[in-house]
């Protein structure tokens, strides 16, 4: 059987459901979104990840039509939705806030759209039925939403949002107002009820978590520009810059001047004299170029000797433990008072933990851990 | 013990500001006209007997069979009802405009609004006389400007009594809906016109049924004292404005006959129990639907 990854981004003749070209948006003299280009496919579930005030809300507003872009072209299937008004988008947006009707029930809240359309009155109470099924809400159809819990409102939100079956669905922050728990299965059921619908999903979050989780593409932004887009696994493992990889989980970042060793290796070479580390990189370095090598904690192991076939070594002493249940994360200072973090899977139970708080350990990790970054 | 007191007081209030003056206006409607101090028969100084066995319902039968009152109660009704839905109106487009403006400028615009509290109303309905008469400001600019070859006759009309009401009582309506709008959810419009709607669809379907409890209790606020309007008519209505207010005065200090003054109190007290007791409705459950 051939089965084919989806991955539309990759395939050249495949045409994007959104573009953005060029667009800046300003408010003032504020740039909100600056020079931004991108594409999202058809059947995508595209995340716009950054921390507040980096333009993901202002991008999403902008799809809905609430914002216009100062300048570019937004297009939804080849043709430029920027006059459009929201009213006549073929994009529903599921609100932060919910923003569900509270003089309205849940059947009516769901309806709102249908009903503002030229469909049958039956055809609009079957369909609503099937949101009602797609979103388990059929025995409260009949309350209003001060009636229902945070969960509940939540899928309401989404199946009135999905009840116009839109060629683009917005979701702003849709789990922030959810406790830890109910997010993690609501994640789930928002990537299985992606699937089943097929509708394109472009989510708005500042939680990398949740992105990582549900996203087939991740878009990271800072201050209005986009600083990478890829699949969260190449995010994770190959951030092209420390700002992603710093935003993206938890990550050690050392800066040097690199030197070629030949075959892909590079020397990192440290201002305090150290030996230097090696790091594998199929990317082009010219000797005495500043550089950043960024290790997860994770993939740095911690030992009482000198491991003997480790590319890279540091010795330190254990400054903090952070007790995490099923790992824990080692703080180790340095001889030169830089930190690093080593996490390791508590395989054993505490009392029996080989290191403690002071003891001298080593630090090391492979040439092919790290990611050599330029910026 | 303090418990019982604090909950005792506002009902000692009441009782004091309210029940007993009632119980005296209704004794005094269930007596007789006479010519003596206080105008009226029988007085409790003649014996509890003679004072109960003097009591009757003559008056309000003198009510019904007189269509000057009935006339007067309808029309009054009538008035109130078209100048509550004129201040509606009026007031709901600026309520709406104060809840849109920018938040530095809502507490200026608040302070317009209740601005005309700080003169006399006397002196404001007083100053209407000389805009609306004849020779007032209105026709003068209307003249002026040459929309009118004829001075239009305003004053001493029921226009004259609308305009008045609805300026005097445009701020009752205001500030309920504007509580409403203020509280509306920003996103609740965005939703709907992402779902389809119009501006105006969105106004309708969203934005006027979720100020429903503002329009309702701006409109009692409005109503219940219109109806039991006096002033207004008096000065700006004319002899041609049939108003209950205005016959109660006049049967009080025209015809001296306070039995009949009265009857035309407790009825009017009893037309306006009904809208009371709705208004009050309208803010429990507006209260309840707040928690």
């Amino acid at each position: 059987m051939n089965q084919t990854v989806f991955a539309p981004w990759d395939d050249p003749k495949e045409k994007p459901l959104i573009r953005f070209k060029g667009v800046t948006k300003r408010f003032g003299d504020f740039t909100a979104i600056d020079d931004l280009t991108l594409d999202i496919y058809e059947r995508e579930f595209f995340a716009l990840l950054g921390p507040s005030g980096c333009g993901k809300t202002t991008m999403m507003r902008m799809l809905a039509g609430f914002e216009n872009p100062t300048e570019g072209v937004i297009e939804l299937s080849g043709q430029n939705i920027v006059p459009v008004p929201p009213n006549k988008r073929a994009v529903n947006m599921m609100f932060q806030s919910y923003a569900l009707f509270p003089h309205l029930t849940v059947y009516d809240n769901i309806a709102f759209g249908l009903r503002r359309g030229d469909m049958p009155k039956h055809d609009i109470a079957d369909r609503v039925d099937e949101m009602l099924k797609l979103t388990r809400l059929e025995k409260f159809a009949a309350r209003k939403p001060h009636q229902i819990s945070g969960g509940q409102r939540q899928r309401v939100a989404l199946a009135r949002s999905l009840a116009k079956a839109p060629k683009l669905l917005l979701l702003d922050e849709p789990l922030g107002a959810l406790d830890a728990k109910l997010r993690q299965a609501t994640q789930f059921e928002l990537v299985d009820i992606q699937e089943k619908t097929g509708t394109t999903f472009v989510i708005v979050t500042h939680d990398q978590e949740e992105a990582m989780t549900v996203a087939s593409r991740v878009a990271v932004m800072d201050e209005g520009r986009i600083m990478q887009v890829a699949t969260p696994e190449k995010i994770y493992e190959a951030p092209n810059s420390s700002y992603v990889a710093d935003f993206i989980g938890d990550v050690n970042i050392l800066t040097g001047t690199v030197k070629p060793a030949g075959e892909g290796l590079y020397q990192v070479h440290w201002s305090e004299g150290r030996e230097p580390n090696i790091a594998a990189s199929d990317k082009n370095f010219s000797e005495g170029q500043t550089c950043h090598l960024a290790v997860r904690p994770e993939k740095i192991a911690i030992s009482a000797d000198r491991p003997a076939d480790a590319d890279n070594a540091l010795q330190g002493k254990v400054l903090d433990i952070a007790y995490l249940g099923n790992l824990s994360t080692y703080h180790v200072e340095l001889q030169s008072g830089k930190v690093i973090k080593a996490q390791t899977a508590n395989t054993r139970r505490v009392s029996r933990r080989s290191f403690t708080w002071e003891d001298p350990v080593w630090v090391s990790w492979t040439a092919t851990a790290g990611v050599l970054l330029d910026r | 013990m303090k418990r019982a007191a604090l909950i005792a007081l506002p009902y000692l209030w009441l009782l004091a500001l309210f029940l007993v003056p009632f119980l005296i206006v209704l004794k005094i409607s269930l007596s007789d006209t006479d010519l003596a101090i206080p105008p009226y028969t029988p007085t409790l100084d003649q014996g509890l007997r003679a004072f109960i066995d003097g009591l009757d319902f003559e008056n309000f039968a003198f009510l019904a069979s007189d269509d000057l009152y009935w006339k007067a109660y309808l029309s009054s009704l009538r008035i109130a009802a078209i100048s509550t839905v004129l201040t509606l109106m009026v007031g709901y487009p600026v309520a709406y405009a104060m809840a849109r403006a920018p938040e530095e400028w809502r507490a200026t615009l608040m302070m317009l609004v209740i601005l005309p509290f700080w003169t006399s109303f006397l002196i404001r309905v007083y100053a209407w006389m000389g805009i609306l008469s004849g020779e007032g400001f209105l026709n003068q600019f209307l003249l002026w400007t040459g929309v009118i070859a004829e001075p239009l006759t305003i004053l001493n009309t029921t226009t004259a009594v609308y305009i008045g009401i609805v300026y005097t009582y445009v701020p009752f309506m205001i500030l309920p809906i504007y509580a409403a709008l203020d509280r509306l959810d920003a996103s609740l419009i965005e939703a709907a016109e992402d779902l389809g709607c119009s501006r105006l669809k969105a106004f309708w379907l969203v934005t006027v049924p979720l100020s429903k409890n503002g329009i309702i209790a701006g409109s009692f606020l409005v109503f219940i004292p219109a109806l039991g309007e006096f002033v207004i008519p008096s000065l700006l209505g004319g002899s041609k404005t049939l108003m209950i207010g205005k016959v109660l005065w006049e049967e009080f200090f025209n015809n001296r006959d306070w039995p009949v003054a009265s009857a035309v109190a407790v009825i009017l007290l009893l037309i306006l129990i009904v809208p009371i007791i709705l208004f009050q409705r309208n803010q429990q459950r507006q209260s309840e639907a707040d928690q």
